[in-house]
């Protein structure tokens, strides 16, 4: 397969948020020590009146930018997923969402792929977390286009949103043209004996098990469901309508995130056999991220043989 | 161009309103059944002198951009902001008896997106001092613009989040921000000093890099005079510990650790009313 071109998130989300600075005076960044890793620290140094460091402090931070939301601010928060949604989950229930604040919780280095800091940091449950929360939106972009998109939506979405990026670069899947809207998948790629549903890095690993399949006889439909929360119902049940069966494929806990979401829908809309591609239920680990995806089975391979067992389920 | 105010300049007059407010404020919780006496008459005093002497607002320009703003992050005083809002013509008297019940503006803890004239939704402690500073940092950097004042318990300077608040204001030197603490010296539990001693607090503050004064809560010149020192600090924040008696007005309430979130009957409203010389006929 030749090399795709990958992008980091994170570095796209910094010149996006410079960009929506330069564009509106009334947008504000607060960040709690880890501006020159999430990126925010470009609008800091663009902006220096606009910017607040919180110091290691997320409770105070989140807390901060629900008042500055208050106060008519187009409000920006962004640290580590563990700790941007986990440590401060209680403010941002009741100061941000409960009162409808526009403040965008833009979290950086979700998921297995923090790598070697380890369990402490891959934050596995953060979809979960904040899905939970009524009212909050959660979107998981699957490359740099999609990242910068959402943080722009976000920007003019007068509600709180929860955008997940990791710390890896990505493949570039869409073209500038991409029409992203949240609550609203794309289908990337059409099939009929299995749809597969996907977020974030996960959905370019989705489209490469696509391939495999197709070399085995299988047709599989590829969907970046992108928006979580609120989740694209008439593309989910549309899909498995048209395939019958459906994977999910998440770099999250099984417990609470895109799986959950999806069958949800199917619950109540169309059932129809559904296998999972998640971690089980556990905590991370230190090690390379490719090594971390392979060891928790959040593989093209891992995808393949879901499909299969789907496939299967649905003929017995 | 600022909208004309009509202010009530007197100690005299502001102690005359704060009594009749007391009697509002118990007969709104007698009537919900449910609510927090002792905690709201600690601090009716302070919600007096800020929304009748201090503040800038306007009931009839609640969204005025040049306004102060309050949060009252002991969010369980609610009846007793509720009282003083009805009186500034926010809300109706009739919402008043509306307490506490369903699909009523006056939720059991201020809500932001139903009732008018509240800032902010508050309930959960801690979370006011850090929702406080970010309006003022939102609102600063305009000559005589916008000031931020902050209810805060003395049961809630338990909260760790109070404390990275108070850096974070100290930090940026938000003189725009005034926090007032009603150390009324009671928490559910029983005494703040039994069950976690919160003291000094004047010094606390101060070594987070706050203006600290120590005044009598419910001495009316004091309060004014606090308020008015705090407005012409430019160094930083101010916070006012304001020294108060849970259930203040009140004898069989005064100090009372069982009074802080249960209703009076009818026989007890009665009682009250009587000891604050109102007539109970309201």
């Amino acid at each position: 397969m030749t090399p795709k071109r990958t992008l980091s998130t994170r570095a796209e989300y910094s010149r996006t948020l410079v960009r929506l600075g330069e564009r509106s005076r009334d947008v504000v960044v607060l960040d709690a020590d880890l501006s020159s890793s999430t990126g925010t620290a470009a609008f800091g140094k663009r902006f220096p009146d606009r910017f607040f460091n919180m110091g290691v402090s997320e409770q105070d931070m989140m807390c901060t930018a629900a008042g500055m939301s208050l106060a008519g601010k187009i409000v920006f928060v962004s640290s580590f997923a563990i700790f941007a949604t986990g440590r401060c989950w209680e403010q941002i229930r009741n100061a941000v969402a409960l009162p409808g604040c526009n403040v965008n919780i833009v979290a950086t280095h979700a998921g297995l792929t923090v790598g070697k800091d380890g369990a402490s940091h891959q934050a596995l449950e953060d979809i979960a977390v904040m899905r939970a929360i009524p009212a909050m939106t959660v979107v998981v972009p699957a490359d740099a286009v999609a990242t910068r998109k959402a943080v722009e939506a976000a920007a003019w979405f007068d509600a709180p949103v929860y955008v997940r990026l990791t710390r890896e670069n990505l493949p570039v899947i869409y073209s500038d043209a991409h029409p992203f809207e949240i609550g609203v998948g794309t289908q990337l790629r059409g099939g009929g004996d299995v749809t597969i549903f996907a977020v974030g890095l996960m959905v370019h690993l989705a489209l490469e098990a696509a391939e495999i399949l197709e070399d085995e006889g299988l047709s599989a439909s590829v969907v970046d469901v992108c928006t979580v929360k609120p989740v694209d119902q008439q593309l989910i049940t549309r899909c498995a309508k048209e395939t019958g069966c459906v994977v999910t494929a998440e770099e999250h806990n099984v417990v609470g995130g895109l799986g959950d979401a999806v069958g949800e829908v199917l619950l109540r809309k169309w059932p129809v056999p559904m296998e999972r591609v998640a971690v089980n239920d556990s905590f991370g680990r230190s090690g390379d991220p490719l090594d971390l995806l392979r060891y928790f089975d959040l593989t093209p391979e891992a995808i393949v043989a879901a499909c299969r067992r789907a496939v299967a389920r649905k003929r017995n | 161009m600022e909208p004309s105010r009509s202010r009530i300049h007197g100690a005299d007059d502001l102690r005359e309103v704060a009594r009749e407010l007391r009697g509002v404020t118990l007969r709104m919780i007698h009537h919900a059944q449910s609510g927090h006496t002792g905690s709201s008459l600690s601090c009716i005093d302070l919600l007096v002198a800020l929304y009748f002497a201090e503040m800038r607002h306007y009931s009839f320009r609640a969204d005025w951009p040049g306004r102060d703003r309050f949060v009252l992050s002991k969010g369980h005083a609610a009846p007793a902001l509720y009282a003083v809002l009805q009186r500034c013509g926010y809300i109706t008297a009739q919402s008043l008896l509306r307490l506490r019940q369903l699909e009523s503006i006056l939720q059991g803890h201020p809500d932001s997106r139903r009732c008018p004239g509240i800032e902010a939704s508050t309930g959960s402690l801690g979370h006011g001092l850090s929702i406080a500073h970010g309006m003022a940092l939102a609102l600063r950097g305009v000559e005589d613009g916008p000031r931020v004042y902050v209810l805060l318990g003395d049961g809630e300077l338990q909260e760790g989040q109070i404390w990275e608040a108070a850096m974070s204001a100290g930090h940026y030197r938000s003189a725009n921000l005034c926090a007032i603490v009603d150390a009324n010296r009671l928490q559910i539990d029983g005494p703040v000093r039994a069950i976690k001693n919160v003291e000094p607090i004047a010094d606390k503050f101060t070594a987070f890099g706050w203006n600290a004064i120590d005044i009598d809560g419910h001495d009316m010149e004091q309060i004014l005079d606090a308020l008015g020192r705090a407005r012409e600090y430019n160094g930083g924040p101010t916070v006012i510990v304001a020294r108060t008696v849970k259930g203040k007005g009140v004898s069989m309430f005064e100090n009372k650790v069982e009074w802080h979130g249960k209703a009076p009957s009818s026989d007890e409203l009665a009682k009250a009313l009587q000891e604050l010389g109102l007539s109970d006929d309201a």
